[in-house]
């Protein structure tokens, strides 16, 4: 095995007794105190998450637009409508239109975009780009010298607002708005504040070299803030039904099976993909990624668990478990077409005996 | 840790205690619930079952996993820890006493006595 990453804050999550866990080469906690706390306190207040794992990519060229106008061919969002300062999210495929990864896309200013991508893919992105981008057009991979913390909840931007003014700073940087991005340079380098995150509540994530992310997440500790795990994030995610790739998205899955026609902007003449998606767009997806919710006391739902109608199985669990908020068993189920509308019953297999589930709407909370 | 001495353990970090009417009550320790993290579902087995020592009995979950429980020694399943199903935190909350899992009548009571003492068990999970 290879050695672990270890993140800028590895001394601090164990001074506060993370759990650590490997996690797409990374070592990182699962949980301080718990999963379920962890998550309330997300929902009520606001956690912070160290997210120095995911990967950062720019893609510059020298001409105004024309960075923009090359990961229009590449993703499927329309990258050359984003001003500078604003961000979406995205979608690379392969030719069958199947999902490579998911990302966050960011305009930095006329001639730079500045990615932000799953960690396990990181090299799996650059080889895709860097073999599909114009020879004019350069990849810089900058994984290895930004981390990251995400502060997530209600008073995330408040606590924001907080640490600028007791740092005493004259003109503090006000948030930019939802999937906008400001960057704030440092001697030692950039510092980016984007206001995005993956538990459906407001809140912010900072990039920037490890020094300064100590500092920051010391800051919103103090200010209120409750580490938060691995664990949480992704019951948060699932409970807002935000696919994890790898899990639920993968490159044999489409954005219109996974219900991501949103991120793709199909009057786009040209990227990769498109031909594939939209067809199947036309025709109808045999199958769907839909939110199934256990309706009486079952184990968690869990990844590879198989769904029936009767005696046919019609679906898989991708991504399961027992959301806090709800107090019941939630999943993401691969489910085909037909047995995909709200309301319908269906039983899900655990350990040989089945449980009563029902296709709900999106997201659980 | 403290590991009542009046328990007997199996390297599987289940816990054995020998009831005055010849049963015996069954857990799991306290480092495995805190290694486990906290429980979301417990699956308990039916009474009556007849199992062999090192069998799955049952299921603990957490958010994170399904980890088994297995039988420390041979024996009929005679009661199950029904609260367990309406609060499975308990086994974290108290793993020695109100989290325990089932009751089993030994198939040989002389059994128990060949699972670990509490000395041996802190050393096994001291390292």
């Amino acid at each position: 095995m290879t050695e672990l990453h270890l993140s800028p804050l590895n001394s601090r999550h164990r001074d506060l007794g993370g759990r650590m866990v490997e996690f797409a080469g990374w070592s990182l906690p699962v949980q301080y105190t718990g999963i379920r706390p962890e998550a309330l306190a997300v929902r009520s207040a606001g956690g912070v998450f160290d997210i120095s794992h995911m990967g950062q990519l720019l893609v510059h060229a020298a001409a105004p637009g024309i960075a923009a106008a090359a990961l229009d061919r590449l993703l499927t969002s329309s990258v050359s409508r984003l001003k500078p300062g604003e961000g979406q999210y995205s979608l690379l495929l392969n030719e069958q239109g199947g999902i490579i990864d998911d990302l966050i896309v960011y305009c930095l200013n006329e001639t730079t975009c500045f990615l932000v991508v799953n960690a396990a893919m990181v090299d799996e992105d650059v080889a895709w780009l860097t073999r599909h981008l114009p020879e004019y057009v350069e990849l810089q991979n900058r994984s290895d010298q930004f981390g990251g913390i995400a502060v997530q909840g209600p008073q995330a931007a408040a606590w924001f607002e907080k640490i600028q003014r007791d740092a005493g700073d004259p003109q503090p940087a006000v948030l930019p708005p939802r999937f906008g991005i400001l960057d704030l340079p440092r001697r030692t380098g950039p510092f980016y504040v984007c206001r995005t995150g993956y538990t459906g509540e407001d809140g912010f994530e900072l990039f920037c070299p490890g020094e300064f992310l100590g500092l920051w997440w010391d800051a919103v500790i103090e200010a209120g803030a409750t580490p938060a795990g691995l664990g949480a994030r992704d019951v948060l995610r699932l409970e807002k039904c935000y696919p994890l790739n790898g899990s639920d998205l993968t490159p044999e899955r489409t954005p219109v099976e996974c219900g991501l026609s949103f991120a793709v902007d199909f009057s786009k003449p040209e990227f990769i993909g498109r031909s594939a998606v939209l067809q199947q767009k036309q025709q109808g997806p045999a199958h769907r990624l839909v939110a199934v919710r256990q309706t009486g006391k079952a184990p968690p739902p869990r990844h590879g668990y198989a769904v029936f109608h009767n005696e046919t199985r019609v679906g898989t669990v991708t991504s399961g478990g027992m959301s806090p908020v709800l107090n019941c068993g939630i999943a993401l189920v691969w489910m085909e077409t037909g047995h995909h509308r709200e309301g319908t019953d269906l039983m899900m297999e655990i350990r040989g005996k089945r449980f009563p589930c029902r296709v709900v709407r999106k997201p659980f909370v | 840790m403290n590991v009542p001495e009046n328990l007997r353990f199996a390297e599987s970090h289940e816990w054995v205690r020998e009831e005055t009417d010849g049963t015996v009550t069954v857990g799991i320790s306290d480092f495995a619930q805190e290694k486990l993290t906290e429980l979301v579902y417990v699956e308990l087995p039916e009474t009556d079952r007849q199992v062999t020592a090192g069998e799955e009995v049952a299921v603990v979950e957490s958010v994170k996993s399904a980890s088994d429980i297995y039988a420390p020694i041979s024996g009929t399943i005679v009661e199950v820890n029904t609260a367990l199903e309406d609060d499975p935190t308990l086994v974290n909350s108290s793993p020695w006493t109100d989290g325990w899992l089932f009751r089993m009548r030994p198939d040989d009571p002389a059994s128990v006595s060949q699972l670990m003492d509490a000395a041996a068990y802190e050393n096994m999970t001291a390292e």
